[in-house]
């Protein structure tokens, strides 16, 4: 088993509006409502930039420095890991209806936009980091490969890692073939050593065991839904402050068993 | 038995550390399979054309693999068809390739063997030709419209994984023009960490309309051949290829050709403008010559990112001569095969296998006057010459940046 320890979270998701807001929600203590998913201005990020970023690189950045904000360590100092499936399907359908026309002319910002490390890109800019980012995608399991990644970066590299995962719905007529779903991002701040707030975690990987749901229907459609999402299930452990294992569905029957230990 | 020159230091580290690429394979405009492409570059057979994919009306040059549009992907995995994946199959089919993997899932175990696979836009020209046919009255993509084989960011890793029949970890790495790259990285640290104890890595990107018509309209793509470092260099080509290796432990007992380190950074500057100082990219070069533990004279030769346009090649000349000064020869390969965006990273790493299988480093194809204005040493025509060890640049939009240093070891 790898272990290692987080020490800060940041949320967004519908009705939840960051970490601290969703404990609850999540722990099953109070009635899930769901609703908007509130959206906070980026205050790291030049304006010039701010005016630029795209909607899901915006929910991604957002997640990003609520875990900053409420981590032990240096903003600057942490390497990071993105992971979302679908990327910013509203710049992709812009692009293709723009190639539809016969002009084809497409927009500079939005064709640097379109690359799946857009939000990677620019939280180094927020940030002024210059460290290691990488930007990964796995379908349903995209959160369990950052998380993968970022493990395996903390065991290696042996440096405290950002994990982001985040995915935004898609406009019309892609919506139709990526599917429906609402928006969700998480941010963890994982460390290979403990710090004064950390939870000590550990990961293995299994195959053919059966994984977890969510309590709550709404939560459990979100989790089925968003690729984001689908690490719900370790959230809710986290939330609840209590020790616990579950198990994350991979690609192709495997699945990632995470332990959750407190005290 | 290979020359070795980097002194018992290196040795005793290798033995306990080394990765090795076991086996390879590469498909692009130099041509099918990693020995066709290593013939080509000895041969000094630069496969550039005026653009004639589809009805892409832009005054450039691409490197286009020729025989896709005929090569559809096998039946069992039809839902992934599209040029992306009959590209990736293209290369898998290539150099015993898919028997030298069915022999490392036969040693390690099928869910041991991880796959990893880089692109920057996947299948997305399937998405493009979709919105040409969209429903007249709903808008509606056509119902044959396969999003999830095709377009998504994680379709080639996700067809390579069962064309391969493997069940390790699998994942796509999506870095713009720095992908292929970086899943070396990142199969490395899977294997280090004992989340797999192999791996199959590699990049895929074909030719669309997204990167023909999205590079013009940044006034990227050159009219001509690009040159990169020439004083004349106006821009790059795009290309298609596809290239995979095996990444797995090494045991010693046989001359192997290593992973000996790679670097990584982010420039934290612009989402398609380089670092006009090179800072991230020279970040990158000297934390993987850190990783190998060795300094810079150790390295042959550099095979540079080398786009062609103005500002890459400037800003990596200025990396260059940070890391190395003006001592180490550079070569840039886009000349030959285009820029094959997500693919880059595999396809020149392979180049530097093959160099130092074959012992010659390629020359600057197109490039005749370099620019005074840069100080890198840029090789413009082939060289023979012992070849032990080379480090491969890849940088892309968003600032991201990997180096990879590949060495012989015995």
């Amino acid at each position: 088993m790898n272990f290692f320890h987080v020490d800060a979270l940041g949320l967004a998701g519908p009705g939840m509006a960051s970490w601290q807001d969703s404990l609850a929600v999540l722990a099953g203590k109070g009635t899930y409502q769901g609703g908007d998913c509130p959206r906070r201005t980026s205050t790291l990020l030049p304006a010039n930039e701010r005016r630029r970023v795209p909607a899901s690189a915006r929910m991604a950045l957002q997640v990003a420095e609520e875990a900053m904000a409420r981590s032990t360590l240096d903003i600057d100092s942490v390497c990071s890991v993105f992971a979302t499936c679908h990327g910013d399907a509203e710049i992709i359908n812009k692009i293709c209806v723009a190639l539809a026309e016969p002009e084809r002319s497409v927009s500079p910002t939005q064709f640097h936009n379109s690359v799946h490390n857009a939000a990677a890109g620019y939280w180094a800019i927020a940030a002024h980091s210059p460290m290691p980012s990488t930007t990964v995608s796995a379908y349903h399991a995209s959160f369990v490969a950052g998380l993968m990644e970022a493990v395996a970066q903390l065991r290696v590299e042996a440096r405290p890692v950002l994990l982001v995962a985040y995915d935004y719905p898609a406009p019309d007529p892609l919506a139709a073939s990526v599917g429906a779903y609402l928006p969700f991002a998480v941010a963890m701040v994982l460390t290979p050593d403990a710090t004064p707030q950390s939870t000590r975690l550990g990961i293995e990987t299994v195959s053919q065991q059966p994984v977890q749901g969510m309590h709550c229907g709404e939560l459990e459609r979100l989790r089925v839904s968003n690729p984001a999402a689908c690490g719900l299930p370790l959230l809710r452990v986290l939330a609840s402050g209590a020790s616990g294992r579950v198990l994350l569905p991979h690609v192709n029957g495997l699945q990632l068993a995470v332990n959750v230990e407190t005290g | 038995m290979r020359r070795n020159r980097f002194g018992n230091r290196l040795k005793s580290k290798m033995a306990a550390d080394a990765l090795i690429i076991s086996t390879c394979t590469l498909v692009n405009a130099l041509g099918r399979g990693a020995q066709a492409c290593f013939d080509a570059l000895e041969q000094t057979r630069g496969e550039l054309r005026p653009c004639d994919f589809g009805d892409a009306d832009i005054d450039t040059w691409i490197g286009r693999v020729d025989g896709l549009e005929d090569a559809p992907v096998v039946a069992g995995l039809s839902s992934f068809d599209c040029r992306n994946n009959r590209l990736a199959q293209l290369a898998l089919r290539q150099d015993t390739f898919a028997e030298r993997v069915a022999e490392a899932r036969g040693r390690y175990g099928a869910a041991r063997v991880g796959v990893f696979v880089g692109t920057s836009t996947s299948g997305v020209l399937q998405a493009e030709l979709a919105y040409r046919h969209r429903d007249p009255v709903s808008g509606a993509l056509p119902a044959d419209f396969s999003y999830l084989g095709t377009q998504n960011a994680m379709s080639p890793a996700e067809f390579t994984r069962q064309f391969l029949s493997l069940e390790g970890p699998v994942m796509s790495v999506s870095t713009a023009c720095s992908s292929s790259a970086k899943v070396f990285a990142s199969a490395y640290r899977h294997i280090k960490a004992g989340l797999c104890d192999a791996a199959v890595v590699g990049g895929v990107d074909s030719l669309c309309f997204s990167t023909l018509y999205g590079f013009s309209s940044l006034g990227l793509v050159s009219d001509r051949p690009c040159r990169p470092w020439d004083a004349e260099r106006s821009g790059m080509n795009i290309g298609e290829g596809a290239g995979f290796a095996v990444l797995e432990k090494w045991h010693g007992d046989a001359p192997g050709i290593a992973l000996l380190g790679y670097g990584e950074s982010s420039d934290a500057y612009h989402m398609s403008s380089p670092h006009p100082e090179g800072a991230g990219a020279a970040a990158a070069m000297a934390s993987a010559l850190t990783m190998a533990g060795i300094t810079a004279d150790a390295v042959d030769y550099i095979n540079l990112h080398g786009t062609g346009t103005r500002a890459n090649d400037a800003s990596e000349d200025r990396a260059v001569m940070q890391v190395f000064g003006s001592g180490t020869t550079c070569t840039a390969t886009k000349g030959w095969t285009g820029h094959t965006l997500g693919a880059a990273g595999v396809t020149e790493i392979l180049f530097a296998l093959g160099s130092i299988e074959r012992d010659f480093i390629p020359g600057t194809m197109n490039s005749e006057h370099l620019d005074p204005a840069l100080s890198a040493d840029v090789l413009l025509q082939n060289r023979s010459a012992p070849v032990n060890c080379v480090l491969s640049n890849s940088f892309g939009f968003g600032g991201s940046n990997c180096s990879l240093l590949l060495g012989a070891v015995s």
